[in-house]
């Protein structure tokens, strides 16, 4: 196997490219995706490679594009959206929620609308209340979609294939803070399942869920918790929907101890989903009520005092761990 | 403009194929109104009788796989895109023999077969479908060409003007067929659109244009003309068409305080697009009344036939419920 590493935004222009060549149908179409390669730079070279017939540079008009995109993949294509900011996913959302995730049922199965929504989440890029929320609990809400959640550059590459081969709609969110950050990533043909978890580390003492960027922070607050004795297990759903019940069940039945942290707004967010699956199916295993760590309640703030503030950190996570664990 | 030449009998042939259509329509629609007001219709319908020159002298100048996008007043473009009568009442009534399954309803109507690439509840939304379907087309290389039909209401909409734009700037085979039958819902369009409906198509380089929406044989020679030009890579054009919806929003709403019996009766009377197209068939020697009358006694056997086949059709088996959720 190969031990090349690639950095999550590399891995995540290979998939697209990998699936152009692969797949004449399949196109991007977006904001500054062309000559200027998306403003993460995540796009740099394919207009080369593909020329602006499939890689289209579009005014500023989310729901627009958005609904060209739907009209396209019911006609014979399979576009990926680029929708630059997880933020401007409100301006698309009778797209996606109304159109793109409602065709192929209210069709009675005729149409389908094989999409991929692609954008990005997470704050602490000092940007302020309109350019770094996670809004994945929103489109997770809706039957007829389904939302991946890559966390590393592995899963970048993997889920994006994936969601380019489904033919339902597919919303994937990049952590826009992990572009930079390395990891191996197989050169050859590879797919992530959708709907299956995977255990980021293994452990026995409490459980940590995590999605997206607080994978690294789950990881991160393992290691410190080893440090004082406790063994934390880091598990990562991958997609919210399909969301792989079972993996996380059996995990909380094994530590009976669980935190589910996630970058979306605390209320009525992923993490609420997440524990309430596991309540509902480990419940008498659990020593206490799964423990809930999202973004707080409030609008992104800009000032980096208050901002971090609002997104869950390693010592959140190890200080709800340690009160868990009866060691605090 | 140069005059086509058609072969005189052809011509014949395919305007009393519209008059058919036409017929076929407003009986489709009188009838749901009839199962509406007997109960037997769950939910509502908002009724195209009056509108029937449009989606008729559109979808003629169609071919049968270039593509519509419908409204909530979607009826007729799915009928004059060629779909069933029998499908349709079943899907009306929630049956398993409908287009949808039973899923869609009166607003959903889908029949990918005849290009329709559905009927959308929410004003204006199937603008960028439109869009998309015409984008999709071009890069296949197809020659289809998309219909985008949508009222006078979704000029309200920014969806509307956000595809427009990139239909301009890309030259794509679309064109935005809008139906100004002078009431978004219950507010007249005098108090929502301002300025003048073809300076905002207009605004994006794109060639726009009105007709009398109440006669049929206008709406199909524009309208084949525009299409015959998107056809040729020449970009999308904008057709507005002057009508009249008979009935109210829907089916219950039987008031219409919003408007006058009297400006009624005038389009009933002097405007109606069947009668029109009778008057000058007959008129001009072309036909007489006997030939029409058939048409019509035909299109009542079918209508009496597609509704006694969708009542008697059997409901949906209720394991289908969380089918076809995901492809």
């Amino acid at each position: 196997m190969s031990e090349r590493e690639l950095t999550y935004g590399e891995a995540v222009r290979e998939a697209i490219a990998e699936e152009m060549r692969r797949d004449p149908r399949v196109f991007l179409i977006g904001e500054d995706v062309a000559e200027a390669g998306h403003p993460f730079k995540t796009l740099v070279g394919l207009v080369d490679e593909f020329g602006t017939d499939r890689i289209i540079d579009t005014p500023i008009s989310e729901p627009g594009y958005a609904g060209i995109g739907v009209g396209a993949a019911m006609t014979g294509m399979r576009p990926i959206v680029d929708v630059m900011f997880g933020d401007f996913i409100t301006l698309t959302m009778d797209q996606i929620v109304n159109q793109a995730a409602k065709v192929h049922y209210m069709s009675g199965g005729k149409l389908k609308v094989p999409i991929v929504f692609r954008t990005t989440l997470g704050a602490t890029r000092r940007s302020a209340a309109q350019h770094s929320q996670s809004l994945h609990a929103w489109v997770s809400h809706i039957p007829g979609l389904k939302v991946a959640l890559p966390s590393t550059p592995y899963e970048a590459k993997g889920l994006m294939k994936t969601a380019i081969r489904d033919d339902s709609p597919v919303v994937i969110f990049e952590d826009k803070m992990m572009y930079r950050s390395k990891g191996p990533v197989p050169a050859e043909d590879y797919t992530v399942p959708f709907g299956v978890a995977d255990i980021k580390r293994a452990g026995t003492d409490v459980t940590i869920v995590a999605t997206s960027s607080m994978v690294q922070v789950a990881l991160a607050a393992a290691v410190m918790l080893e440090e004082i004795g406790i063994s934390a297990e880091v598990i990562d759903p991958r997609t919210t929907f399909p969301l792989d019940k079972q993996a996380l069940i059996d995990s909380a039945k094994k530590t009976s101890r669980v935190i589910v942290v996630d970058e979306g707004y605390e209320r009525y967010g992923v993490t609420a989903e997440i524990a309430a699956v596991i309540a509902d199916g480990a419940f008498y295993h659990l020593d206490a009520p799964v423990k809930r760590i999202g973004a707080m309640d409030v609008p992104i703030p800009f000032s980096p005092v208050l901002e971090d503030l609002t997104v869950p950190n390693e010592k959140a996570v190890v200080d709800a761990a340690k009160a868990l664990c009866r060691k605090a | 403009m140069a005059t086509q030449v058609i072969d005189p009998r052809m011509e014949l042939e395919q305007h009393l194929h519209m008059f058919r259509q036409m017929a076929k329509i407003r009986a489709f629609e009188e009838q749901v109104n009839e199962l509406y007001k007997g109960a037997k219709m769950p939910g509502l319908a908002h009724l195209y009788v009056g509108e029937e020159a449009v989606a008729v002298g559109v979808c003629e100048a169609l071919h049968r796989d270039d593509f519509i996008t419908s409204t909530h007043r979607g009826h007729g473009h799915c009928l004059a895109k060629g779909a069933s009568v029998n499908r349709m009442f079943a899907e009306l009534l929630g049956k398993e023999a409908g287009y949808c399954r039973g899923k869609g309803g009166s607003m959903h109507i889908a029949d990918p077969e005849t290009g329709n690439l559905g009927a959308n509840a929410i004003v204006g939304g199937s603008a960028g479908i439109a869009t998309g379907a015409a984008l999709s087309a071009k890069m296949r290389g197809s020659g289809q060409v998309a219909a985008c039909f949508f009222g006078d209401g979704a000029l309200g909409q920014g969806l509307l003007y956000e595809a427009m734009n990139m239909a301009s700037l890309w030259k794509l085979p679309v064109i935005y067929v809008c139906e100004n039958n002078l009431y978004g819902e219950y507010t007249p369009g005098a108090e929502t659109v301002a300025g003048k409906i073809l300076d905002r198509a207009r605004a994006f380089g794109i060639l726009a244009e009105s007709v009398d929406g109440q006669d049929v044989q206008l709406v199909n020679t524009t309208m084949r003309r525009l299409v015959e030009r998107a056809r040729r890579g020449e970009g999308p054009a904008f057709l507005e068409c002057k009508t009249y919806r008979y009935y109210g929003h829907h089916v219950g709403d039987v008031n219409r305080e919003y408007r006058t019996r009297e400006e009624e009766r005038e389009w009933m009377t002097t405007r109606d697009p069947l009668q029109t197209l009778a008057d000058r068939l007959t008129s001009q020697g072309l036909t007489d009344q006997e030939v029409l009358d058939r048409i019509l006694a035909d299109v009542k056997a079918e209508i009496d036939t597609g509704v006694q086949f969708a009542l008697g059709a059997g409901y949906p088996d209720v394991r289908q419920v969380d089918e076809d959720v995901y492809a």
